[in-house]
């Protein structure tokens, strides 16, 4: 059975690439990006993309993990849980919906979509800050207490690294949201690669298409594979053994 | 407000809308149940078979939907559907096995194994096993995994304005090209309480249907 499902599986990985390598060819993306204006311009999209979201979520891991931070200290600790509540209602408000609404309020352009990213993608990250650093064991606490840690110090060298699987993995989702809706940008004038897409939509050009979903798909791929490597670099050894065990 | 009157205006039009997008979202989810608890219930059994479905899962979740829109429309168009329901439908059933296949794996895999050995022991054989004691053990598990699809599903649907689908979203859309205002915080409103109201019935939902024994065993573990 298990075998049998290997085969089945790496057969219809085989599949799948020979699909979208005839597909690529007879829906001339090949030949589209060959043209050395459109790739050209296709990369200035692809810079916009990065732009867009490395600004906003740059901003947005500031205050998310700010947020985080404050709503577990011990004087803000009862407002946690309203803290949380809103910020789960405000994840379910669609990021289309979002988009909207930073343009009614900012108006069009770049700012706007910085805006919207910004405040979407600090959902996520503000989450699991707080659920984070609310699931370190009390007595690992009073231990650091116990050896004369100050609070600065605790909540730096053992409430944080105990706590960086769950922020990482709150950074993570809220990366990879926000290089999707990035790709709305365009909708309210503030370009990226979604240009391709919605342009592509309305031309029915499937390359042009193609051209902005394939890098907008490598992109979340590789974000995804970033932050995972990212999680070896930045989590503790020692915490990563214990919590592998 | 201008707000309100658009709305007043609109009314018939509100109704409308916000049917079709409950019905896009509806069908999708119901869709996706059908291939993903089973599928879920299937790599319980299979420690190596769940680690490639969830990675597989997880790849599509990856995708920015409307990345996946326009993958799928060159395709599609092959068979005279490339815009409308059939790829939205389509994208967000892909979208929904994540959660739904997760969870019912964790949710069978977390039925206590003495349980499953009680049953065992009373006589049942595989079938009423999972029939009897595993499902009802996962059901709350199950019912959140479908609450996530569907909540995710309503804003995404709400993309799927801009490839013909319908729904809230062309208030958004339309809005957006005709810089009317109105239009916008109305469709935007509008999904938004969508996905909050489905989410706080399906919470409902997944208490209504735990069932007695488990809520009381829940209630002597606190």
């Amino acid at each position: 059975m298990n075998n049998s499902f290997g085969k089945v599986y790496r057969f219809f990985l085989v599949i799948l690439l020979l699909a979208l390598g005839v597909s690529l060819e007879r829906t001339g993306l090949i030949e589209y990006l060959s043209d050395p204006y459109e790739l050209g311009y296709t990369v200035n999209l692809l810079k916009q993309h990065l732009v867009l979201v490395g600004v906003s979520m740059t901003m947005a891991t500031v205050l998310g993990l700010g947020i985080g931070i404050v709503f577990t200290r011990p004087d803000f600790k009862r407002y946690a849980g309203i803290g949380m509540y809103i910020v789960g209602l405000g994840q379910t408000v669609p990021s289309l919906a979002v988009i909207a609404l930073a343009m009614s309020i900012v108006g069009i352009g770049f700012k706007a979509a910085i805006f919207a990213l910004f405040i979407y993608s600090v959902l996520p990250i503000a989450r699991n800050t707080m659920a984070g650093i609310r699931a370190v064991p009390p007595w690992m606490i009073d231990a650091a207490r116990g050896i004369g840690m100050q609070d600065m110090r605790i909540l730096f060298q053992v409430e944080i690294p105990n706590a960086m699987n769950v922020i990482l993995t709150g950074f993570r989702v809220s990366l990879i949201i926000n290089i999707g809706t990035a790709a709305l940008a365009f909708l309210i004038g503030a370009g990226g690669l979604g240009e391709h897409i919605f342009i592509g939509i309305d031309l029915m050009r499937s390359d042009k298409l193609l051209a902005g979903a394939i890098p907008i798909i490598l992109l979340a791929l590789t974000a995804d594979y970033l932050c995972e490597l990212l999680g070896f670099l930045i989590i503790p050894r020692g915490i990563r053994i214990r919590q592998e065990t | 407000m201008d707000l309100f009157a658009f709305i007043h205006k609109n009314a018939r039009e509100c109704v409308d809308l916000t049917l079709e997008h409950v019905w896009i979202v509806g069908l999708s989810v119901f869709l996706a149940a059908i291939i993903a608890v089973p599928l879920g219930i299937l790599i319980s059994r299979n420690e190596r078979m769940a680690t490639k479905v969830l990675n597989t899962a997880n790849i599509l979740m990856t995708i920015p939907s409307i990345a996946l829109f326009g993958l799928m429309l060159p395709v599609l168009a092959l068979a005279g559907h490339g815009l409308g329901k059939v790829p939205a439908v389509i994208a967000l059933v892909l979208y929904s096995q994540l959660p739904i296949i997760r969870n019912t794996y964790v949710g069978i895999k977390n039925v206590p194994p003495e349980l499953v050995e009680a049953g065992r022991g009373m006589g049942m054989n595989r079938w009423k096993r999972l029939k009897e004691v595993e499902i009802p053990m996962a059901i709350p598990v199950i019912i959140a995994g479908l609450r996530t699809a569907a909540v995710m599903n309503i804003g995404i649907a709400a993309i799927a304005a801009y490839i013909g689908a319908g729904g809230l979203g062309v208030f958004i859309q339309q809005g957006i090209a005709r810089v009317y205002e109105e239009m916008i915080i109305t469709g935007a409103i509008l999904v938004a309480f969508l996905a909050i109201f489905v989410d706080a019935g399906m919470a409902l939902i997944e208490r209504a249907l735990t069932p007695e024994g488990v809520k009381i065993s829940r209630r002597a573990g606190q």
